[in-house]
């Protein structure tokens, strides 16, 4: 089987397994596998900026912020359908993003991360100074959805395949962009801006337009998980988020679309199991495990896999596509 | 009798071979040089007698086995290369670029002494002592990168392509100071080279390199004369 | 006019310790190019190791000596086991590593420490110093000399030591170091080994002021970011007096601009941090990066 045959039959089996999960899990189970969704989400967000496009952020939390209280705020003070507040939460966070890439184009690689990483820090300062929109320190309470249309699923699976169906539409739209000529000129740039340039890509538009679809991704993320968690607050938005997606992106593996779903599978248990060895020190056990992958796969799950997927086509006779 | 003896030297880049199992020696207080195109695999040569790249095959300094050794290790051992490139700290001043050259020997004591040393040879890097040796024209930072390799007291020194760049008159006055160093002290020269005319009036053997393979060799006087070097390389 | 002295004073004390750990923190970008997260956490768990050598009757100073040389080993120790199989990684990869370090120092501390805050003892008298008419802090004196001594020394051993001209080459241009028998990848321990050192130093001056617990240099780091990013990450003694002016600014801007008090000092910072970065993005003293095609 080819390499591309071979990916294609994966991401299949992978979706087939994902629509019965609902029916053999338990809800608290099911609401991880959520979450899972929802931080892949994000996490392919953060990648389409910081992988393909060379621009680290340390500060992707506070578009996580800003696409939740969005759906908060429309949901609690105006009543909007949550399915409406999600594209405008991602819509907002696009241009949102966009702005912030303007001035972020001044700065190269380190100064970047310092530049998003006060972002990151300032967010649950700047969520609490506007008390009367975002309910301060106390936040903002929502109540979980149910399924329309009669359909006999309870909130937690109904919520499972919404979050499911986002996933989906999202991947396949970023998977077009990048295998595209926008995707091309995107990776030119991080690989090499002046080449870049002259060839004829506008650098600065790709740039801020790339921080604009990527913020977009995190803030419709961060409007699911308002959602499925049915509650915001500031604190939860705190550095951590951030420096969590960006250990997720690393993990997983940069400038991979698939290394997004293992890095979110990898930020929701992770810490879980870390908790469960040692209850006196579940960071320490945590930072452990991130130092021991990073030994063994310095590219991430997904560098990791292609390579052993390479070697398995190249033995096979296959061709050999790089994802 | 050989200070450098390499048989059946391999070396890649990655998945890429360059050389193809050379064979060359430099004689104690001897000048070999290696000649070729761009591309023959010259610079990657001396790179492999010193470490910085992955090699397969014997390389032997003084009798004893070199190859598979770390390059600060070989280094000590008294081999001072002038990289592709010059290599100069471009931040420090002359002089500490100078310190940094005497940094793997043995013997500390006479680095007084040895500043002076080299300071006769290159009067002009004496002058510009303070300087930062990023402000220094191409031909002072050439003859800082050949003084800084002196500072080790190397029993051989590897130079490659000393003339790159720069104009005939300083070329000729480095190659003088090469000459002059070698006979005074003995130090045996592995020269690479493009400027074959050059390279051939100063050395007693010439290796030809070409894509990796040694395809002529002998005493330097035996290839100028030869037709095909002169028609190819020497363009007369 | 004395509470501006006594404020600009006291803002060049914790300015000092801000400009420390800014140091270490490009002691190691510049040799590496990576910054080390964990800088904080390392000085943080050297302060603990400080409290546990003066609670065992250890003197002060002796305890003081102890612990910069535990956190010169440690950090040497760091990069040999934890930094160096990563060495040719990724730059992000390295990145991570450093964060992993960093939640397992704060996680180690809080265990064997626990989280609640402990007070630190200063080896400065408690009774403020008068000169002129004016009294300033025997803490933020004394803390401000500490430092002053540190950098100077480092100064020293890196302008005037064989050892520090090897450790400046290796940062600079590594390929060329090799070639001068530097051994480089020891050239970078003993970089972080100095580097932990410079922040335990910070660390134990600071510990008086905030108290000791497992987050007390969270804060801190990022004012260390501040500084570093306003002198510019490509320059130490930018760095330092980044720190310097940071501390002094948000000293005066806590006195003298009612509305920000204490609770928005740490916005000043990240103000600082944006406006520099906006307008120069090197950092004051940094040098620009020079791109190559």
């Amino acid at each position: 089987m080819s390499g591309a045959g071979l990916r294609r039959a994966v991401v299949l089996a992978a979706v087939v397994v994902a629509c019965v999960l609902p029916f053999v899990l338990s809800n608290f189970r099911l609401f991880q596998f959520t979450q899972v969704f929802i931080y892949a989400i994000a996490l392919l967000g953060l990648n389409i900026l910081t992988g393909f496009n060379g621009q680290i952020s340390l500060g992707h939390g506070a578009f996580y912020a800003v696409g939740a209280y969005t759906t908060a705020i429309m949901i609690d003070k105006w009543n909007v359908p949550y399915g409406w507040t999600i594209p405008v939460a991602g819509l907002l966070c696009l241009v949102v993003g966009f702005l912030f890439g303007i001035p972020a184009l001044r700065l190269e690689g380190l100064y970047l991360a310092l530049a998003t990483f006060a972002l990151a820090l300032a967010i649950p300062q700047i969520l609490k100074y506007f008390e009367h929109w975002t309910g301060g320190s106390q936040g903002i309470v929502l109540s979980k959805p149910r399924a329309p249309f009669g359909l006999t699923l309870n909130p937690d699976q109904w919520l499972y395949f919404v979050t499911l169906g986002v996933l989906l539409v999202l991947f396949v739209l970023a998977a077009n962009l990048l295998s595209r000529r926008t995707g091309r000129a995107i990776v030119a740039i991080r690989d090499n801006p002046i080449a870049a340039q002259a060839m004829g890509v506008n650098n600065a538009l790709y740039k801020s337009l790339t921080f604009g679809v990527s913020a977009a991704y995190t803030g419709v993320a961060g409007a699911l998980s308002a959602v499925a968690i049915a509650f915001v607050a500031p604190d939860t938005f705190n550095v951590f988020l951030s420096i969590t997606f960006l250990v997720g992106i690393v993990i997983g593996g940069l400038a991979s679309i698939s290394g997004a779903v293992f890095g979110a599978l990898f930020i929701q248990f992770v810490p879980n199991w870390a908790q469960d060895i040692s209850k006196a020190a579940p960071w320490a056990i945590y930072g452990i495990f991130l130092i021991t992958f990073m030994y063994a796969m310095p590219r991430g799950i997904a560098g990791s896999l292609r390579l052993v997927l390479g070697r398995l086509a190249r033995l096979s006779g296959g061709t050999r596509r790089v994802a | 009798m050989a200070l450098l003896e390499v048989a059946g030297l391999e070396a890649q880049y990655g998945w890429t071979k360059v050389l193809h199992g050379l064979s060359f020696a430099v004689d104690v207080g001897g000048i070999t040089t290696i000649l070729g195109a761009n591309g023959a695999g010259k610079t990657t040569t001396l790179r492999a007698v010193c470490g910085m790249v992955k090699t397969a095959g014997e390389v032997r300094f003084d009798g004893h086995r070199i190859a598979g050794r770390a390059t600060e290790d070989i280094v000590r051992l008294g081999i001072a290369h002038v990289p592709e490139g010059r290599g100069t700290f471009m931040q420090l001043t002359v002089e500490e670029n100078l310190r940094l050259g005497a940094y793997a020997r043995a013997s500390r004591g006479t680095l007084a002494g040895d500043l002076r040393r080299v300071f006769e040879y290159f009067p002009v890097l004496g002058d510009r002592q303070r300087q930062i040796a990023g402000s220094l024209s191409g031909g002072e930072q050439q003859m800082l990168a050949v003084a800084r390799a002196l500072m080790l007291r190397p029993r051989l020194l590897l130079l490659d392509e000393p003339s790159l760049g720069l104009a005939p008159l300083v070329v000729r006055e480095i190659f003088r100071i090469v000459r002059t160093i070698n006979r005074e002290e003995r130090v045996g020269v592995l020269l690479v080279e493009q400027n074959a005319a050059m390279a051939l009036d100063l050395a007693d053997h010439a290796y030809l390199l070409e894509t990796g393979r040694v395809v002529m060799s002998g005493p330097a006087e035996t290839l100028r004369k030869d037709d095909a070097i002169r028609r190819s390389y020497l363009g007369y | 006019m004395d509470i501006f002295v006594q404020q600009v004073v006291s803002g060049l004390a914790t300015g000092g310790i801000y400009g420390s750990l800014a140091l270490a923190l490009v002691m190691i970008y510049q040799a590496t190019d990576v910054v080390n997260y964990a800088q904080g956490e390392m000085a943080m768990f050297s302060t603990y190791l400080a409290w546990t050598l003066i609670n065992a009757g250890l003197p002060y100073w002796v305890a003081f000596a102890a612990t910069l040389a535990i956190a010169f080993v440690g950090g040497l120790a760091i990069e040999r086991v934890v930094i160096r199989p990563v060495e040719n990684a990724p730059v992000l990869t390295i990145v991570i590593v450093c964060i992993g370090l960093l939640v397992i120092l704060n996680s180690v501390a809080g265990w064997v420490y626990s989280y609640i805050q402990k007070p630190f003892p200063s080896p400065f008298p408690e009774k403020p110093i008068r000169i002129g008419n004016v009294f300033f802090g025997a803490h933020d004196l004394g803390a401000l000399g500490v430092t002053l001594v540190v950098l100077l020394s480092l100064y020293v051993f890196f302008r005037y030591t064989t050892l520090g001209l090897a450790m400046r080459a290796a940062a600079q241009n590594p390929v060329s170091s090799r070639l001068c028998g530097i051994r480089v990848g020891w050239m970078l321990a003993v970089g972080w080994g100095l580097a932990a050192l410079v922040g335990a130093v910070a660390g134990m001056m600071v510990a008086p002021v905030v108290f000791l617990d497992p987050n007390m240099m969270g804060g801190i780091l990022i004012y260390a970011f501040a500084s570093a990013t306003l002198g510019g990450f490509t320059s130490p003694g930018g760095a330092v007096l980044g720190g310097l002016i940071v501390g002094v600014i948000e000293n005066l801007v806590g006195t003298y601009v009612r509305f920000i008090g204490t609770e928005l000092k740490l916005t000043v910072a990240l103000a600082v941090i944006l406006v520099v970065l906006i307008v120069k993005p090197s950092g004051l003293f940094g040098r620009a990066a020079v791109h190559r095609v």
